[in-house]
Order: structure tokens, then sequence, then C-alpha cells
């Protein structure tokens, strides 16, 4: 039932319009009132926090629309849509997969860069091993986890462990990285490369240790409304309210930086 | 007399139907990995190391993981079939448990029970030296978790089914317990025990979410075939495939090899024991 009422809604407030032409108009605000029906959102698993709660604040301020998030790897996220899942939005958690999306289907808008993320090393809660940087996980002694290469943190990774001149051999290589803040958050492993943003998600659990910026990767978050998007006007407003300030504070507060 | 009745033409219409609808259903997927499997590539696939690696990790573990299936879980199947203590149906539920259990779940209640700052595990690690996650012996663990309830719960059928007389008249004729179970009981229950067996291989060589959880993924050390081609879906599709088609190649070649075998042979010797 609240389905129809949010399709119906509109449609009610159009005829309104149109049967009210040309008599006392403006009677209804129109800003705003185009934006209705579902908004389904593909964003990146790292994204699951923030943009819930973007979400709930775009439909206070757009009430005639719903959105509905689905989250998961952003590659994972891509073969879902060109396998034709519904989607309006696709927000990345890097710009290779945003490209190959792009690439495969076109866009309906330009992908813009939304927020960027660093690497944090993450350790028990106090740091009870005293780790301080990088070049402490080459130790052997330590049960050291962190993403498969497969995946983009594990890219990530690789890569600041060379910036920082280190050969480091973990335990384990993740499926992703919410498997490395869960060994860790357990007490199994004793550090693991995760993003700032998974720091602060694991609250008192775990805590980070920064990885200077001359070391340090930087992930670049893309968002576009998708090609064949079935409501492109809420794919866009959508899309219009993540670069907008008040998103930007809310991803801010989730550890995510501006790009 | 009865397992040779047969033959399709007996069996109602509507079964039938319902039956190759079933069959399709399971063959469908399969047909649709080999329509998309990169015939061209495959050999350099199948004889990549790390590939390889992975399957004997995968063959070994599995092969453990039934092996201690069997030792712990037939005298766990004749406990839950033959004890009479209170609680047994409880004992019966918590031992299957872990069927129903999403695997990641297990993973992470064996880092409960097993891990460094587990129940047990943490004394293993203070007094042993004895970490089991992100180790070969963590992903027999966590396979053996999965696996082992599919042993009992066919072999206790059995046994439950088991026609008791003989163990009676062996009793009778002056035999121990031990020599019972060993040569009337468990003979009987071959069959199920090849069936349950397999069943829980095959459930061992799959199990892909308490691996990944509790033992984690290394190469060569705890990355089996499933953890292989779950990364390599990632980025390489036709990698996951061909490995896939592997995987599925070896489990089927055994599942009809034993079954026809071990099995087959096994039924001829009850039709000598019980005539």
């Amino acid at each position: 039932m609240p389905r129809h009422h949010r399709y119906l809604a509109p449609l009610a407030a159009v005829g309104l319009v149109l049967t009210s032409c040309g008599s006392d108009d403006l009677a209804i605000p129109t800003s705003g009132s185009d934006v209705a029906g579902d908004v389904t959102v593909f964003a990146a698993a790292s994204l699951t926090a923030a943009f819930t709660e973007i979400g709930a604040v775009f439909e206070a301020e757009y009430p005639e629309a719903a959105v509905v998030l689905n989250f998961a790897g952003s590659s994972d996220l891509v073969a879902q849509i060109l396998q034709s899942a519904p989607a309006d939005v696709f927000a990345s958690a890097d710009t290779s997969n945003m490209d190959r999306l792009v690439s495969a289907s076109g866009h309906a808008t330009e992908p813009s860069m939304f927020a960027t993320n660093v690497a944090e090393i993450i350790v028990q809660p106090g740091n009870p091993l005293g780790i301080t940087g990088v070049v402490d996980l080459a130790n052997d002694d330590l049960i050291v986890v962190q993403c498969a290469p497969e995946v983009p943190c594990g890219r990530y990774a690789a890569e600041i462990y060379a910036n920082a001149g280190v050969a480091v051999i973990p335990k384990s290589y993740e499926e992703n990285v919410n498997a490395v803040v869960t060994k860790v958050r357990l007490g199994e492993a004793d550090a693991g490369i995760v993003y700032a943003t998974d720091v602060i998600g694991a609250g008192d659990a775990a805590q980070g240790v920064a990885i200077p910026a001359d070391a340090n990767v930087i992930a670049e978050y893309p968002i576009a409304a998708v090609a064949d998007a079935a409501n492109l006007v809420g794919a866009q407003a959508f899309v219009d309210f993540v670069l907008a300030a008040e998103s930007q504070s809310i991803l801010a507060a989730h550890g995510f930086r501006t790009p | 007399m009865s397992k040779r009745r047969g033959g399709g033409e007996s069996l109602p219409v509507p079964v039938l139907a319902l039956a190759v609808v079933a069959i399709a259903f399971f063959a469908l997927p399969l047909i649709g990995l080999l329509w998309r499997a990169p015939w061209s590539n495959a050999w350099t696939y199948l004889t990549d190391d790390d590939a390889l690696t992975a399957l004997r990790l995968s063959m070994v573990c599995s092969l453990w993981a039934t092996g201690l299936s069997v030792v712990f879980g037939v005298p766990l199947a004749w406990l839950l079939a033959r004890g009479t203590f209170p609680g047994r149906e409880a004992v019966r539920a918590l031992c299957t448990l872990s069927m129903v259990l999403p695997p990641v779940v297990g993973g992470v209640a064996l880092f409960f029970a097993l891990g460094r700052r587990g129940i047990v595990g943490q004394y293993l690690d203070q007094w042993f030296g004895i970490t089991l996650p992100f180790t070969t012996a963590g992903v027999v663990v966590a396979q053996t978790f999965v696996a082992m309830p599919f042993l009992v719960i066919t072999v206790e059928a059995a046994l439950r089914q088991l026609d008791t007389r003989f163990e009676d008249a062996a009793r009778t004729l002056g035999a121990s317990r031990w020599y019972i179970f060993r040569r009337v009981t468990l003979p009987s229950i071959r069959p199920a025990l090849g069936a349950g067996a397999v069943l829980a291989w095959a459930r061992a060589l799959g199990e892909f979410g308490a691996t990944i959880t509790f033992a984690g993924n290394f190469p060569g050390t705890t990355q089996t075939m499933p953890l292989a081609v779950y990364l390599s879906l990632e980025t390489n599709p036709e990698e996951a495939i061909v490995l896939s088609l592997l995987l599925i190649v070896i489990s089927f070649g055994v599942l009809v090899g034993l079954r026809g075998r071990w099995m087959g042979r096994a039924e001829a010797n009850m039709a000598t024991v019980v005539p």
C-alpha cells in the first residue's frame, strides 16, 4: 500500500496542477515535487553507514521519494548492474569500477568525485603491541591480515608496503575489508590494513594507526546516475544531494574526506 | 529383490514430470558453467601452480575432515541412536546445529571456542603454543565442524532401523560389546556409513564460509579450492569457471564411483548377511 501511494501521490499532484491550470495555481509547491518514487542506490560496502544516514535525510527532504539502498563490493555491484539489476545511482569505492561500468553501459550523468578515503593500520584497542607504522607490520611474530590482491583494499595494501619499502607477509588474504576488521575486533589478528572509515566504524573495539601521507594511498569515490535509470529525476536529485554540504558533513563524520 | 523394481514406465506420470524438473534444476546451472567456460584457455588455468596448490590442499583437508567425522561421528551416532539419557533430543539438535548455522557464523563461533581468545583456544595457546586460526589444521577443524553432522544423521538413521536381533544373538553367544560393535553393528551399517562419509566429504570439499572466517586465506596453507574460486571471481571470472568445473568433475567422479563400487558391494554383503 505505501508503495502505491508513493507513486499515486505525485500523479495526483500533477493532475491537480493540470486541472487547476489557468485558475488559481501556485497552490502546490512545485520545487522537488517531481522527485518521487523509489530511488535505487547501489553503493560500495564502505559507504553503508554514511549512505544509510544520507538516505534518511534525503527522504526527509523529498517525502515523495524512497531511497532503496544496496550495498556490496564495488565490483559485485558493477556485475549486478551489467546483469540488468535495477539501479538508478551507482557510488563506487574506486574509479576503476566506475570506469568499467561507464565503458560498458554509458552513464546518465558524468561521474563526480564525492569523497576520498585513506588507508590506516587497524590494531587492538589501546594498541598493546605498540605498533607505530607500516614498518612494524614486517615483524613475523605479528598476526597481520589484509585484503586479497583481487580486491581494492588489497591492492592499496601492496602499494603502501611498496611505498614504505617493507615486505609484509600476512597470515591471511581476506576476501573483503570487513573480514579484516572482524578478525582484529575479535582479537585473532594483531593488525591489518583497512580504510580510515572502517576504524571509525569499529568504535571502541579497535583503534587506528595513521599511515603518513607519503606512503599512503587515496581512494577516490565517484558517483553517477546509471545509464538506464528507471527514476532519472530521483537519481539526479540523489547525486546532487550527496555532493551538497549536508551529505558532505555526514560523510566527514564517518571518516571520509572531501575530494 | 525390491531394489530391482523400477523402470520409468512403472512411475506415475506426474511423479516422473516433477522428477524431470528436479533433474533440470540441477543440470541447468552446470550446463550454464559448461556453456560459459573458456575452453581455449582451460588448460592454462588448470595447470596454474596456485590452482594445483589449492586443489591439493582441498583434497588433503577434506579427507582429514572426513576421517575425523567418521572417528568421532560414528560413536556419536551410536550414542544418539542407542543411548538413553535425559536431553538426548537436545544433544542431537546441538550436534546438527552447524548444518543450519550460516557458515560464516560458524567460523566466528569457532573463534570464540578455539581462537586465541577462545574458551579453550586461549589455553591451547598458553599451555601448548597451539593456535588453530590461520593454519591448515584450522581448515580441517572448520570443515569437520560443518561436515560431521551429515555423517551423524545418516549413520544414526541406519542404526535406528537396524534389526537388533543379530546383536542380541551375538550377545547370547557370549560376544563382548566391543566385539559386537565391530563385527555385527558396523558391518550392517556399512552402506549408511559409506553414504554418510561421502556426504561429509562432499560438504567439506565445498566448504567456504567457516574456512575463510576461521582459517583465513593464504595460498598453500589455508586457501582451498572454493576460496581460490571465489577470489578469482573478482578479477578473472574465466579462471573461476574453469576451477569450479574441475572441482565439480572431481566430486562427480568420486560420488558416482564410490556409490557404484563401495556401496554396491556393501549392499551385496547385506544380501548375504541378511538372506
